[in-house]
């Protein structure tokens, strides 16, 4: 059995993360999931949160996605994802000016595919918020 | 004849031509090279994603409950084309080639008897369709390219045609760009983004097909490719741009560097005309003082 499952993160404007890891916990639409080799084939949405990146049991990195999509196979985790910043890059400048802009957005908004939109996007940074602490 | 003060001035002016067009080249030379690494960073994006669409396309395609953007509406009475060019010119053919094309498409398709909408992306796009089909440009987005394709503006043009597709307003939508072939030739293409055209995947052999049948979907296939296909129409947009900016620094590139070449033929033909003009003063100076000395 395989030790290690290849890890790659990939954003629209490049390749983030590539490497052979212990296990990943991503957090699925539905809930998070560990990603262990062989698992069974899976393909998730994926909610605003932290992937963690395991390494020997531990975690090595902590990574933040706005959301996007995972493909499990056997020995190979992908996760696209539109946005992608590491958790110790993240500051509480960058959490409130969203936060803020996202409620800005959301007052602002008066059709329903607007308001849809400053939600999704005020989740994004609760996530964010979430993710720094 | 011009006069030896006249050919001066035309030399050197053309000498400041050569400098701007080969400053010209050299810049687009090097973002030529960014922009195709930018290109290639985008590329194993594109290829999962295309990979993951295409297994569930292929499950889901055929049956009632598919996904407008995947099925289309069932009729083609309604297009949307999106133009790409340049916001700037010189630039070879670039936008004419591509303003050609969408000139033609759209006459087409009038000549069809169907309804056509324009968006524009890059400024010489719309100044080159403005005067004929000005009245069916909906809107034009500037500036794309200025630092970098980014995926932002991508976004935007793509959820502008997502939204124009919930609101019923089209039932195909068409991109028209340069794709970027090599540095010096670009290729006028059409691609369609809305219905999406389900790829082949039982023509693939290997992994992609065995493990078709095996995924397990969470929350379920239509819930993601509800999420995925909005997602693939902004990632196809931002593909075409990065190949229309790479397409655009290319030509540029190929054009300033024939604009270089003809100003130094001009510059070397200028100064043979010059020198001869000049020799044939010094010559007419001197007969006119032999002459006059002979009738002293």
């Amino acid at each position: 059995m395989a030790e290690t499952l290849e890890f790659e993160l990939v954003s629209p404007e490049k390749l983030l993360v590539s490497e052979a890891v212990g296990m990943v916990v991503v957090p699925g639409s539905e809930g998070d999931f560990g990603a262990l080799p062989q698992h069974s084939p899976l393909l998730s949405t994926v909610r605003p949160g932290v992937i963690s990146i395991y390494q020997q049991g531990k975690v090595s990195r902590r990574i933040f996605v706005a959301g996007g999509f995972a493909e499990v196979t056997e020995d190979r985790c992908t996760v696209l994802a539109e946005e992608a910043v590491p958790v110790e890059d993240i500051t509480a400048d960058m959490v409130d000016q969203r936060l803020q802009a996202a409620k800005d957005a959301l007052q602002e908004a008066d059709s329903p595919l607007d308001k849809a939109a400053a939600e999704s996007r005020l989740r994004i940074a609760e996530a964010l918020a979430a993710a720094r602490d | 004849m011009p006069s030896l003060k006249d050919l001066r001035a035309r030399i050197s002016s053309v000498k400041n031509t050569r400098k701007i067009t080969s400053a010209m080249k050299m810049v687009a030379a090097s973002k030529l090279r960014r922009a195709q690494d930018a290109a290639e960073a985008a590329r194993p994006y594109a290829v999962r994603m295309e990979r993951m669409l295409g297994n569930l396309a292929s499950s889901v395609h055929g049956q009632a409950g598919a996904p407008k953007l995947l099925s289309g509406t069932g009729r083609s009475d309604r297009h949307l084309i999106v133009v790409m060019t340049a916001d700037r010119g010189l630039c070879g053919g670039f936008n004419t080639n591509v303003a050609r094309n969408a000139r033609l498409m759209v006459r087409e398709l009038l000549a069809e008897g169907k309804d056509v909408k324009l968006l524009c992306v890059g400024r010489k796009g719309r100044d080159a369709l403005k005067r004929d089909y000005g009245a069916l440009i909906l809107k034009t987005w500037e500036g794309v390219n200025r630092r970098g394709v980014a995926f932002a503006s991508a976004d935007e043009v793509a959820q502008h045609v997502l939204d124009q597709f919930t609101s019923d307003n089209f039932d195909v939508c068409t991109v028209i760009y340069n794709k970027f072939k090599s540095a010096i030739s670009q290729e006028v293409t059409r691609q369609q983004l809305v219905p999406f055209p389900v790829p082949e995947v039982s023509g693939t052999p290997g992994s992609t097909g065995e493990q078709k049948a095996l995924y397990e979907y969470e929350p379920s296939e239509e819930g993601i490719l509800a999420d995925l296909l909005p997602k693939n129409v902004a990632m196809q947009v931002f593909s075409s741009m990065l190949e229309s900016d790479a397409s655009e620094q290319g030509a540029r590139m190929a054009a300033m560097d024939n604009a270089t070449r003809n100003a130094g033929d001009m510059i070397n033909k200028l100064t043979t005309q010059y020198n001869r003009a000049r020799q044939a003063n010094i010559t007419k100076e001197l007969i006119e003082i032999i002459s006059g000395a002979e009738a002293v």
